[in-house]
C-alpha cells in the first residue's frame, strides 16, 4: 500500500433519495445476476408449471369440467382454469427459494454484509424482497409466453398488463412469508421441512387446482381451510386481474397479509428483538 | 456530509474535497487535530453485556479504539469475540451497555455509525459466482455509491491489494489469501475511518498471513485508518499494539502489549496472555 487513501473522500453519513435508489438498484441487480448464473434454477422454475400444464392439466381436461364462475363468462378448459394457479405457484416456489437463499446468505455471511449497510433495515429487507419479486415476475412472463402457444391467453392483450400489479402484490406476500420463514430456520438442512409443511399444503389447499365450490361438495371443512389460505386469495387476485377485473376480497387479504408478513420479517431481523439475537446469528 | 472541521479533528487524514466531484488533489498532508477539539474514539465499547438465554456471552465489556491505531482483540475461541462483533456491526443489539463509532451510537444512530465502519467477517462473504468488480459494486451500492463513482474507487483499491489483473475474474478462482485481500479492499470502498477484521488470517498459509497483516498495518500507518483486529494468534501482536484481552466474555486487560507484558512480568505477549487467562496454570497442572 503505497499511495494514500485520500482519493476515497469522506464517508457518506446520510442517505439521500439517490442513495436509496442506488441501494435498491444494487440489491435487485445482484439478485438478477445470481439468477442468471443459476440457469438450472430458471429452467426448473419454468419446467415445473409447464409439467403441470402439459401433463396434469391435459390429463384432467376430460374428467374435470369447470362451470361458469367469475371471472369467466363461458365454460373454460381446465388448463385455462389452472393457469393463474400455476402463475401463483411460480411465485410461491420463488418466494421459498428466496427464503432458502436468505438462510444460505446468513450461513455464508453475505446476509451480514447486507445488514452492515447504513440504510435502514426495513429498507434493506424490502429491497431484497422486491428483488425476489422482480425475478418471480420474469419467470411468470416466461411461462405465459410458452402458455400462449398452448392457446392459453387472456381475453384481450391488456390482460398481460393488468395482471402485473396482481403479480407484484402476490409476489410481495409470498416473498415476505418466505422471509419470515427464513428467520425461523436455523440451518439450511431444515429447509426440507418448509417444502412439506408450507409449500405443498399451501398449494394443494387452495383454489389453484380446483374451484372452491367443487371442494365444498367433497369436504366443507377443507373448503373452509382453502378459503382461509392466503394463497387462495393470491390465485384469485391473479385470476381476476388476468381478465382485467379486481376481486376486492382477495385484494384486501393479499394486501393485509403482505403488510403482516413484512412487519413480522422486519421484527424478526430487528437487531434488538429479532430471532437472530436469540439464536446467536 | 460532515463538516470540514469535524472531519479533520476526528482523524486528520481526510481531504476536504468531495470525492464525487472531480479529481482529488494529490497532496498528502495530515493536519493535526486542534487542541481544543475533543476527538471521539474510533470505537467505544461501554459496559456491554449480552447473553443467549442463561448463557452469558459478554460481561460488562469496556474498551476503546483510538483513531488511526491498530488494536488487537485477543481471545480464545468462545471468548465472546464474535458476539461482540455482531453487536458492533449492529447485527443485533446488546442487552446492556452502548457501542459508539466516532461518537455515533450504533443502536440509536446506526446509519451514521455504520457509514464510518468497514467490516471483514471471518466467513468468506464474497459471492463466488460474481467477479471481483461485481462483488465490489454490490457493496458500494449498499453504501449508496453508484457504479459511476464506485468503479474508479474499486479499481484503485484492487490495484493496491495487488489484484488489478483479476478484476473481472470470478471470486471462485481466487485463493484464500487473495479473497481476503479483496474483502479488505471492499471494506474500504465507502471511505470508513474504522475497519473491523474478525480473524482475517484464519485458514491462511504463513505468507498469506504476513501479506494481510502488512497490508492492514499499512492502512493504519499510512492512511490513518483505525483497526480492530480479532485473533487468537499471539504472534500477530507487536509490542506497541493496543491489546484487549477478552476471556470468557470479560475484559482481563486493555493496554499496549508492552505494558501488559510488563505488568504480568512476562517475556512475551503469549506468556502474558497465558498468565491472564490461567492457561499457564492449566499447563502446569497437566504436566
Amino acid at each position: 500500500m503505497s499511495a494514500s487513501l485520500a482519493f476515497l473522500g469522506r464517508p457518506q453519513r446520510r442517505f439521500g433519495l439517490r442513495g436509496y435508489l442506488v441501494c435498491l438498484n444494487g440489491i435487485v441487480w445482484r439478485e438478477s445476476l445470481r439468477f442468471l448464473h443459476q440457469r438450472e434454477r430458471f429452467v426448473s422454475a419454468l419446467v415445473r408449471p409447464l409439467v403441470w400444464l402439459f401433463i396434469f392439466a391435459a390429463g384432467f381436461r376430460q374428467t374435470l369440467g369447470v362451470s361458469i364462475i367469475p371471472p369467466y363468462e363461458t365454460y373454460v378448459l381446465y388448463d385455462v382454469y389452472i393457469t393463474p394457479g400455476l402463475m401463483a405457484m411460480i411465485q410461491l416456489f420463488n418466494g421459498m427459494q428466496s427464503s432458502l437463499s436468505l438462510v444460505y446468505d446468513r450461513e455464508m455471511g453475505s446476509m451480514r454484509m447486507l445488514l452492515t449497510s447504513p440504510a435502514p433495515r426495513w429498507f434493506l429487507l424490502t429491497s431484497k424482497l422486491l428483488a425476489g419479486v422482480a425475478v418471480s415476475i420474469l419467470q411468470v412472463y416466461a411461462y405465459l409466453v410458452v402458455a400462449y402457444f398452448w392457446d392459453i391467453e387472456p381475453p384481450t392483450f391488456w390482460g398481460y398488463l393488468t395482471v402485473l400489479p396482481a403479480l407484484l402484490l402476490s409476489g410481495l406476500m409470498l416473498g415476505a412469508l418466505g422471509m419470515v420463514l427464513s428467520s425461523l430456520i436455523r440451518q439450511l438442512e431444515n429447509f426440507a421441512g418448509v417444502m412439506n409443511f408450507v409449500i405443498f399444503p399451501m398449494f394443494f389447499a387452495s383454489s389453484a387446482l380446483y374451484p372452491l365450490w367443487k371442494v365444498q361438495e367433497g369436504s366443507p371443512w377443507l373448503a373452509t381451510v382453502c378459503w382461509l389460505n392466503p394463497f387462495t386469495h393470491a390465485v384469485e387476485l391473479i385470476r381476476f386481474a388476468f381478465y382485467g377485473k379486481v376481486e376486492p376480497l382477495s385484494l384486501a387479504v393479499v394486501v393485509g397479509c403482505t403488510i403482516a408478513f413484512l412487519a413480522a420479517a422486519i421484527v424478526a431481523y430487528d437487531p434488538a428483538r429479532g430471532m437472530l439475537m436469540r439464536r446467536g446469528g | 456530509m460532515i463538516a470540514a472541521d469535524e472531519n479533520e479533528a476526528s482523524g486528520g487524514y481526510r481531504r476536504n474535497w468531495d470525492a464525487r466531484k472531480g479529481d482529488p488533489p494529490q497532496m498528502n498532508v495530515r493536519p493535526l487535530p486542534k487542541a481544543t477539539e475533543a476527538v471521539p474514539p474510533a470505537l467505544a465499547v461501554e459496559r456491554v453485556s449480552h447473553s443467549y438465554g442463561p448463557r452469558k456471552a459478554l460481561d460488562d465489556v469496556s474498551f476503546t479504539v483510538a483513531p488511526a491505531t491498530f488494536t488487537v482483540l485477543l481471545g480464545l475461541n468462545g471468548a465472546g469475540k464474535s458476539t461482540l462483533f455482531s453487536i458492533i456491526t449492529h447485527l443485533y443489539a446488546s442487552k446492556a451497555g452502548a457501542v459508539s463509532i466516532f461518537g455515533h451510537d450504533v443502536a440509536r444512530d446506526s446509519g451514521a455509525a455504520l457509514a464510518e465502519l468497514g467490516v471483514v467477517f471471518q466467513p468468506r462473504t464474497l459471492d463466488p459466482d460474481l467477479t471481483i468488480e461485481q462483488n465490489m459494486l454490490y457493496i458500494a451500492a449498499l453504501h449508496g455509491i453508484g457504479p459511476g463513482h464506485a468503479r474508479p474507487r474499486l479499481r484503485e483499491l484492487i490495484a493496491r491489494v495487488g489484484l488489478a489483473d483479476r478484476l473481472h475474474e470470478r471470486v471462485r478462482f481466487l485463493s484464500g489469501g487473495q479473497s481476503r485481500r479483496v474483502e479488505i479492499a471492499r471494506s474500504l470502498l465507502h471511505a470508513p475511518r474504522l475497519i473491523l477484521l474478525d480473524e482475517p488470517t484464519a485458514g491462511l498459509d504463513v505468507k498469506a498471513r504476513a501479506d494481510i497483516l502488512k497490508l492492514v498495518r499499512g492502512l493504519v500507518a499510512q492512511d490513518g485508518v483505525g483497526v480492530l483486529w480479532t485473533t487468537h494468534l499471539v504472534d500477530e501482536v507487536k509490542p506497541d499494539d493496543s491489546v484487549v484481552v477478552l476471556h470468557k466474555g470479560r475484559v482481563l486487560a486493555a493496554d499496549t502489549a508492552g505494558v501488559i507484558m510488563e505488568a504480568r512480568g512476562a517475556a512475551s505477549i503469549g506468556a502474558a496472555f497465558a498468565k491472564l487467562t490461567g492457561a499457564d496454570r492449566d499447563e502446569e497442572g497437566q504436566s
